[in-house]
């Protein structure tokens, strides 16, 4: 990789600040309407053209229909109808998390408004920029249940980055320069403007701000210079360092230095679900996913590490596992745009406030002053050692030869996409995991999923948003039967819109992540998770104008890939896999994070360790606490047949090279 | 621990329940609470007393840090700050035992703002444990009704 050399000026020239990242993207006052007498709704509508938005999604009705008008007139503006507004604000969180610009929602009051409750949510718990913009009742009648009035600033208001409901005209210019400053600067997250229709109808001058006057709002983005030669010198001391990245390389564009520190120290790096894309997964380095279903190496990397440096990342439990046990012996250095992410839920030895590509980058500059360089190896050949050994998935794995097996589906998927012009989509469940194990993502903005919220429905709509704001690349959006039926009604959207999306479900037709922990956890008492009678996606698809087959044979697997994603226009792909797959490797909620169920062993050959029994003990009777104890922490019996015993380190590690040997002569 | 939060707000409609929201929501207990304008009508301060172990009083602080129209924080728990509260109390009092209850009140520089036939009120001014004296001394005659604001406070002006 070539890099122009700079000097640390111009570095800090190009440092971003929330001046830069928050800058008015259009031409701000400079467009023609400056200065022209106009309705609120004209206001509104010349104000996100000042801000340079190309696309807005939403859905009309009454007390937004004077903004619908004045849309009516924009020619820089191309309105995405959806089919609900819960897939609007998904499509533009899909169209903000591939591009990079703030996503805007335009939806009416009442039902409208709260439709979009769920798609702010799962934005602001994955920290993405959006303006939502709500019609509201007319002033003279809020607060008198008058007929679709809701009170969406306060319904929102726990979900929202911060929010407005227009008081005058003679703010709405102001009030929309900064929605879209504080949706985009600091940590990135929604903001809901909620316009009384009649100020929507008053006339007012149009002024449009460049500038913000917001004293109480003032992100961070420099880290503190001292902070910055703390963490070096713990980095320098370090044996056994762990890049912990997070959203916020994505968020932060921070993937150069990320990798240039991970580089020149030599260091392993663990993404999030957030993370993916963020680190291209063909670099060595990458270690890839970690967390409840992380790789068995990740996970065993987090654990065995004796400094954690966390990168825009929140230490969710679904990461950390048991937090009493995550990590035991690291000291923490944790860089966070939020200073309220930082010693929220991990103590910290060096905390650093600031954006996360500007203090890499000046840990690059401190090390490179300081001469530091590498340590020997020993770690990175431990952390390959595990990786050798502990493998997502393995072809020897004994499983029924007449089945699409997921992981499968997953590799060859990732096989045939373009790793640098294509963006994949999740929903959530299963399917999302095994796309986080098995999908290799090159570029960041290419994997959208929804991590925080868990929102199912989130990813079918955002593959739209994404489609629309990359029309360069192909959009695959992996969906699980349940989810897909959540926002099944956008695909009037895709096609009315011709959009070449292409959606590819992965139909155990029941809700597999559910059922896996029923299976695991709850003595395969299947309460309401069978989803049979499934309707027949394919004649669905149909339906709506789209092409779609359904394939059950594994070996027509490759070729129904291909076909997907070279019909044009929007394809679905129904793939039949057994509801009785389960996820695995699998860290048992509440338990350490090296206490993985289900992992693959190649040096006992390629069998999966530690599995889970799925009924409790026979003879006795459960306590009536066996759920919850398993739930929240509880360990169960390995299963009678598995006599593997633990391996400690060294013996791993010896076992690791033994690996490689067999597997040379398995070649053979 | 009890903390006391001094809090300077936009003075915009909805910002207190994003305050009040935002520590409820964290799972936290606000003892007390007063709110008024400062001398910058632009500006409320918000004081608001709470009980919280460390951690989680940071936690808070910070989240509060991150509301946009939350200017400033600050913490007056210790010495170096001033703490009053205003409580009335109508006490039961009948002629003959009148004096007796006016005596209480200026021992404690607290005034009589009214007198009916049977009953005086009495306002007080002062921190929570002179507050918390008057009202146990009150009680040996019966308190019909009572009334008392959340905290304000203010840091000492050591160096002015």
């Amino acid at each position: 990789m070539s890099r122009v050399k700079e000097t640390p000026q111009e570095k800090d020239m190009q440092r971003r600040t929330a001046q830069s990242a928050g800058a008015c993207r259009g031409l701000g006052s400079q467009t023609p309407k400056q200065g022209q007498r106009m309705l609120g709704a004209e206001a509104i509508v010349a104000s996100l053209e000042a801000e340079g938005v190309d696309t807005v999604f939403g859905y009309p009705g009454g007390q937004a229909i004077k903004i619908y008008d004045a849309l009516y007139d924009s020619t820089q503006i191309n309105h995405i109808l959806a089919r609900h507004e819960q897939g609007a604000v998904h499509m533009a969180d899909g169209y903000a998390r591939s591009t990079g610009k703030p996503g805007v929602v335009i939806v009416t009051s009442g039902p409208g408004a709260t439709n979009t409750v769920t798609g702010i949510a799962t934005a602001y718990m994955d920290s993405i920029p959006l303006v939502v913009i709500t019609g509201q009742v007319p002033r003279a009648v809020i607060g008198t249940d008058s007929f679709q009035e809701s009170d969406i600033v306060g319904i929102t208001m726990p979900v929202v980055k911060h929010s407005y409901l227009l008081q005058s005209t003679d703010e709405l210019t102001s009030v929309i320069r900064e929605a879209f400053y504080i949706a985009s600067t600091g940590r990135p997250g929604p903001v809901l403007i909620d316009v009384p229709s009649d100020l929507a109808g008053s006339e007012m001058e149009f002024i449009y701000p460049d500038e913000v006057n917001l004293p109480s709002y003032k992100p961070t983005y420099k880290g503190n210079a001292k902070q910055v030669r703390a963490a070096c010198t713990l980095l320098e001391q370090s044996e056994r360092p762990l890049l912990y990245a997070g959203g916020g390389v994505i968020a932060s564009e921070a993937t150069g230095e990320l990798m240039e520190l991970s580089e020149r120290m030599g260091i392993p790096i663990v993404t999030t679900l957030m993370a993916k894309g963020g680190v291209p997964a063909s670099y060595p380095l990458n270690l890839g996913a970690a967390g409840m279903h992380g790789a068995k190496y990740s996970n065993l990397a987090m654990t065995e590490c004796d400094l954690i440096i966390a990168c825009g990342a929140r230490f969710s439990d679904r990461v950390t596992g048991r937090l009493a046990e995550f990590a035991p012996h690291a000291k923490t250095i944790h860089i966070d745009i939020d200073p309220a992410e930082i010693g929220k839920i991990r103590e910290v030895d060096v905390p650093i406030v600031g954006d996360l590509k500007g203090v890499l980058a000046s840990m690059i500059a401190q090390l490179e002053k300081d001469g530091a360089e590498a340590r020997d190896d020993e770690w990175l050949q431990l952390v390959a050692g595990w990786r050798k050994r502990y493998p997502f998935y393995h072809p020897d794995l004994a499983e029924d030869a007449g089945e699409i097996i997921p992981e499968v589906v997953m590799e060859k998927l990732s096989k045939q996409l373009d790793p640098m012009h294509s963006i994949v989509t999740t929903e959530v469940g299963q399917h999302q995991m095994w796309a986080h194990q098995f999908i290799d993502r090159e570029t960041p903005r290419s994997f959208l999923s929804s991590g925080g919220l868990g929102t199912m429905g989130f990813g079918f709509p955002a593959a739209i948003g994404a489609a629309i704001g990359r029309p360069d690349a192909c959009v695959v959006c992996i969906a699980g039967d349940g989810s897909f039926q959540m926002n099944s009604q956008e695909m009037a959207t895709a096609s009315i819109n011709q959009i070449p999306l292409k959606v590819l479900i992965m139909d155990n037709r029941c809700l597999g992540m559910v059922h896996q922990w029923q299976k695991l956890f709850y003595q395969e008492r299947y309460s309401q998770t069978l989803l049979e009678p499934i309707p027949n996606f394919v004649t669905l698809a149909e339906a709506y104008g789209w092409s779609g087959a359904r394939v059950e044979d594994p070996e027509k697997l490759d070729e129904a890939i291909a076909t997907m994603l070279n019909t044009p226009g929007p394809y679905l792909l129904d793939v039949a896999i057994s509801r009785d797959q389960n996820v695995y490797p699998m860290v048992a909620p509440g338990a350490a994070l090296d206490d993985v169920m289900g992992a693959i062993d190649v040096a006992i050959g390629a069998v999966r360790t530690d599995m889970p029994t799925a009924q409790a003990p026979t003879g006795a009777t459960p306590s009536p606490c066996a759920k919850i104890d398993a739930q929240f922490g509880g360990r169960w019996q390995a299963g009678p047949d598995d006599k593997t015993p633990r391996l400690d380190r060294q013996q791993a590690q010896a076992a690791g090279e033994a690996v490689v040997m067999s597997g040379e002569e398995a070649g053979e | 621990m009890k903390h006391v939060l001094s809090v300077l707000v936009e003075n915009k409609p909805g910002v207190l329940s994003r305050v009040t929201g935002l520590i409820s929501r964290r799972g936290f207990n606000i003892e007390s609470l007063s709110v008024g304008t400062t001398e910058d009508t632009t500006i409320s301060r918000l004081t608001a007393v709470m009980d919280a172990d460390d951690v989680a009083y940071e936690q808070i602080t910070k989240q509060l840090h991150k509301l946009v129209s939350v200017h400033k924080i600050s913490d007056l728990t210790d010495e170096g700050s001033i703490d009053r509260e205003l409580a009335l109390f109508k006490v039961n009092a009948t002629p003959e035992r009148r004096s007796e209850i006016i005596e209480i009140a200026n021992i404690f520089r607290a005034n009589i703002v009214d007198v009916g036939r049977n009953s005086l009120t009495i306002e007080v001014t002062g921190d929570e444990s002179k507050l918390q004296g008057i009202e146990d001394l009150l009680r040996a005659y019966g308190i019909k009704e009572m009334v008392r604001t959340g905290m304000i406070a203010m840091s000492r002006s050591t160096k002015d």
